[in-house]
């Protein structure tokens, strides 16, 4: 019908991440990868601890990903990045972004002393939490990322996670980064954008993206992009940005939000919730979403 | 698109033909992950709108611009659906895959 119609494009058209990788099918993490590397383009140098990441790039002497990968052990991403960085400076190569990515294992938990270190020294790297709350590699195990009420392997449905989701964002805030931010697979504008604003900030960056996961969440595969969506839209995952370690910004300012069950109910994970846990869930979102606002000055 | 991406497996005769230093020399595209799919997605064309949707969200990259249309690549596509279920106009199909 619309011949003369131009497609529409609204992020950069270059891709550095190759079809024929080993993610599962509707991966978010895959997606996550591809829309970042939009926004930071081809002068970048990526760590990799253990993590989905380090598996579906491809095995030895393969790579998805068209730039260089430093694959290191699960809790130094942002040691091993710190490292890449000082080499580049010592051969006098400033224009080169170097990434750390690492899954909410490797963030929240293990890697969390690592990254304090990186931050604390204001190291020039940009670290990239992909957060699919479990370890999904090994088989889903809960994390401190793994929201509260959620099944995993380890967080049987009779013991389903007690405990709520670390605030990770808090933690590094506290440090007084340059550069902090969340992003979403469902806003890939607003995604690159960031990576985009991220690259051309020095010190550490932190960017936390909310990757959702089909076989560790048990949700459809053509769900991904609808679930983070829905995050956003209730207000479980909010779209927003810290600079300077003080000024907040809303990115998207949801005027009705929907209720968490809208989310839950697309996942297997939640399928044991009860009606009163639902509530109690909905009232963490509530009380979090007021936090978050009241920072970003609203 | 650097000059690496062939869609080619490397072997190593033996170890002395191996890197000194474990680095990628090939791209993945010798994996033809189209062979995972069960279901393909069918885009009807005189109901697109080129919003582009369909190709921002794929996590595979397998939906190319091809002369200013939306195109599926069928080597690769794992048929996830996500391209189906995001589509405004409700025009891309998920059919079962002959096999
Ligand atoms: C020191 C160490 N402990 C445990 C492992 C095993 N391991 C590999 S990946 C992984 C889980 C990673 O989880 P996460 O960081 O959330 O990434 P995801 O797999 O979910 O993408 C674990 C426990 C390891 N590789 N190294
Ligand atoms: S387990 Fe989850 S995060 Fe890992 S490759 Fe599969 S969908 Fe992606
Ligand atoms: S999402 Fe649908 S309408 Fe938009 S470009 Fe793709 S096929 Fe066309
Ligand atoms: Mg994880």
């Amino acid at each position: 019908m619309s011949k003369e119609r131009k497609m529409t494009i609204t992020i950069p058209r270059e891709e550095y991440m190759s079809p024929g990788h080993l993610a599962c099918q509707g991966c978010g993490a895959s997606l996550a990868m591809r829309l970042a590397l939009k926004g930071l383009g081809q002068k970048t140098i990526v760590c990799i601890p253990a993590c989905c990441w380090a598996v579906i790039d491809g095995p030895f002497p393969h790579s998805s990903l068209d730039i260089p990968i430093y694959h290191c052990a699960f809790e130094t991403a942002a040691s091993s990045a710190s490292g890449v960085r000082a080499g580049l400076d010592m051969v006098g190569d400033t224009e080169t972004t170097v990434l750390a990515w690492a899954g909410d294992g490797g963030t929240f938990d293990i890697g969390l002393q690592a990254l304090s270190g990186a931050a604390e020294r204001n190291d020039d790297i940009v670290y990239t939490c992909y957060d699919n709350e479990a370890y999904m590699n090994t088989g889903i195990q809960r994390s401190s990322a793994t929201p509260i009420g959620a099944w995993t392997t380890t967080t049987p449905v009779k013991h389903y996670k007690k405990e709520r989701k670390k605030d990770i964002i808090g933690i590094m805030a506290a440090h007084g980064l340059p550069y902090i931010a969340t992003a979403s697979v469902a806003y890939p504008e607003d995604m690159v954008k960031k990576f985009r604003k991220a690259r051309e900030i020095r010190g550490t960056r932190f960017i936390h993206v909310f990757a959702p996961c089909p076989a560790g969440w048990k949700s459809r595969p053509e769900d991904t992009v609808k679930l983070a969506r829905l995050a956003v839209q209730t207000g479980y995952f909010p779209l927003f940005e810290i600079e300077n370690g003080e000024r907040w910004t809303l990115n998207l300012k949801v005027k009705e939000r929907k209720p968490i069950a809208e989310y839950l109910k697309l996942q297997g994970r939640f399928r044991h919730l009860k009606e009163d846990e639902i509530t109690l869930i909905q009232q963490e979102v509530d009380a979090r979403w007021e936090k978050i606002l009241k920072n970003c000055g609203l | 698109m650097s000059k690496k991406k062939e869609a080619r497996k490397i072997t190593f005769e033996s170890e002395k033909e191996m890197p000194v230093a474990p680095m990628s020399l090939g791209s993945m595209l010798y994996n033809k992950t189209g062979a995972w799919r069960n279901i393909k997605p069918v885009i009807d064309l005189s109901r697109c709108i080129k919003c582009g949707i369909c190709w921002k969200f794929c996590p595979d990259a397998s939906i190319d611009i091809v002369d200013d249309w939306p195109q599926i690549n069928y080597v690769y596509c794992k048929g996830c659906g996500l391209c189906a279920e995001e589509c405004p106009q409700k025009c891309i199909a998920m059919v079962e895959e002959e096999k």
